[in-house]
């Protein structure tokens, strides 16, 4: 399996892992018996991202992504943290196999469930970019890419 | 980061013995001949690879023109299953194998299917045995051939392959086996099992890679499968790789001559390792057969809860233990081992597996230590998996 330092790096030293007792905003994607699951926790004041964590079942590409994720959402507004694309997570990474692209668009997915479930919490409906575009979590979904 | 390394990923391949080094070392040196020339250079490549098979033969129990050299396991699974089907198919279309087979099988029999074969794939149960009297159902008169593995490469499962073997007799079929995963490990002895055909590979059994071979009783017919020159008695073109035969023959005497005392050796340190995991890590179960007996010396499979098989395996190499997993994550694919699923296991059980795989150059310190990598590994995935919650006491 090829993967970059980076990934590595962020699966033997995953940032922000954890849970966070008051987020105002949980997401959780992907099960297990496709062997993934991320759940991202956010703690949004102001619109503004000011803590995130996260807990991963999966392979280390699936922690990696979601380590890299919510370095990238961190300090961000809800805004721009809905801009969030797998590709930019990809990237960020130096790459994926593509054997393990479809991790990256889970990381994706979690960060807009937890951006959505902020403005349900709200009572507000929740932006066009917070909705589930991709798999939502779904194995054969993910077969294509 | 640790400087000690242990090897515990013994079914994906073995590290080559001194000896079978060393036996290799002159036929790439000053015995380089070509084992079909005439001169005396030729000759003594001649021998060497004759004695090589002679040795081979004799640890089986079987006749040196019985043993044909592979390159590996697979091409034997690949040959014994087209070649068998090509000489058979006057009588009939139909060849009865099992769901946990080993890909060298499964994809040649999914090819044969292409081609018009139809094939039963026996279930098997919770622990990964064939039934024998399914096994005897699915035969018809139109089978030609049941192939079934000696021993299970992930699991561990030991066949009641000599029961098999005179079943499919019994109704005039042919028996293939591959044992691959068997041979220089359990005792092997293709007369008294009575098979047909038997597939090996020397990588697994401390030779180098790129050697194999098929052994094929006298009285089957098995067309050639490389065309070519005459070597193997015109069954398999293709100089042959003498250093690599040297080598195998040598690797394979050394474990037949040691398997007596190192087996069960190696079984109980495996059995111990599994006791320290199953009654210390939490929400831990083995895969495979519970009974020692009827599993693979080294072999030990195990489920770890809520954490998923591709993250030990990374963890672990970092803290310098080699294994493997089941898990789908690690194959590239989305489904997880097709052994598991066939044992029953539910796809996230199956993807939190690792196997473990010990063998002669492992000692107890190893199994202490791999089993606290284990567990300071699956205490730091459970951390972090949004499925695990701490027990309360
Ligand atoms: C049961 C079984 N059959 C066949 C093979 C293929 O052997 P080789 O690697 O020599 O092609 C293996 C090796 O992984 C195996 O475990």
């Amino acid at each position: 399996m090829d993967y970059s330092e980076k990934v590595m790096d962020h699966f033997a030293n995953p940032r922000n892992v954890g849970a966070l007792e008051n987020a105002n905003g949980v997401g959780e994607v992907g099960n297990a018996k496709c062997g993934d699951i991320m759940k991202i926790y956010l703690d949004i004041r102001d619109g503004v991202i000011v803590d995130v964590k996260f807990k991963t079942f999966g392979c280390g590409a699936a922690v990696a992504t979601s380590s890299m994720a919510t370095e990238m959402i961190k300090g961000k507004r809800v805004e721009e943290a809905l801009e969030l694309t797998n590709k930019a997570v990809v990237d960020a990474l130096d790459g994926l196999p593509p054997a393990k692209v479809h991790c990256s668009v889970l990381a994706e997915e979690a960060v807009k469930a937890a951006v959505a479930d902020y403005y349900i919490r709200r009572g507000e409906t929740p932006p066009e970019a917070a909705m589930p575009k991709g798999c939502g979590g779904h194995c054969a979904t993910c077969d294509g890419h | 980061m640790s400087t000690r390394y242990i090897y515990a990923d013994n079914a994906a391949t073995t590290r080559p013995d001194e000896e079978a080094v060393l036996a290799m070392l002159p036929y790439l040196r000053e015995g380089f001949g070509n084992p079909s020339s005439l001169y005396s250079l030729g000759r003594q490549a001649h021998e060497g690879l004759e004695e090589a098979r002679a040795q081979v033969a004799t640890c089986l129990g079987a006749q040196p023109n019985e043993i044909y050299f592979t390159a590996s396991g697979s091409e034997a699974d690949n040959w014994a299953l087209w070649g068998v089907a090509r000489q058979k198919a006057k009588k009939g279309h139909h060849i009865v194998s099992s769901k946990i087979e080993h890909h060298a099988i499964l994809h040649t029999l999914q090819r044969l299917e292409k081609e018009g074969w139809e094939v039963t794939y026996l279930d098997v149960d919770g622990e990964g045995f064939i039934d024998p009297a399914a096994f005897e159902a699915a035969l018809r008169p139109d089978t030609v051939l049941a192939t079934i593995m000696f021993a299970n490469n992930e699991v561990g499962t030991l066949q009641p392959i000599k029961q098999l073997a005179s079943i499919a007799h019994d109704h005039g079929i042919l028996f293939h086996t591959d044992a691959v995963q068997a041979v220089g490990h359990v005792p092997i002895n293709v007369a008294e099992l009575g098979v047909d055909l038997l597939s090996l590979s020397g990588h697994k059994f401390h030779a180098p890679k790129g050697i194999g071979a098929l052994y094929v009783r006298r009285s089957v017919l098995l067309p050639s499968f490389i065309n070519g020159g005459g070597q193997e008695r015109g069954k398999r073109a293709g100089t042959e790789n003498v250093a690599g035969a040297v080598a195998m023959a040598a690797a394979l005497k050394k474990a037949c001559a040691e398997m007596d005392t190192e087996m069960p050796r190696i079984a109980a340190l495996r059995d111990s390792l599994c006791q320290q995991i199953l009654t210390n890590i939490p929400r831990t179960r083995l895969n495979g057969p519970a009974d020692s007996s009827r599993r693979l010396p080294g072999n030990l499979n195990v489920s770890v809860d809520c954490v998923e098989g591709e993250s030990i395996v990374l963890l672990m190499d970092m803290k310098g233990v080699a294994v493997s997993t089941g898990s789908a994550c690690s194959t590239g694919s989305l489904d997880p081992s097709h052994v598991l699923l066939a044992l029953g296991l539910k796809a996230e059980t199956a993807h939190g597996s690792v196997r473990i795989s010990l063998d002669k150059e492992n000692t107890e310190e190893d199994a202490d230590y791999i089993f606290r990598a284990l567990e300071s590994t699956t205490q730091r995935l459970r951390a972090m998996s949004p499925l695990w919650e701490e027990p309360r006491s």
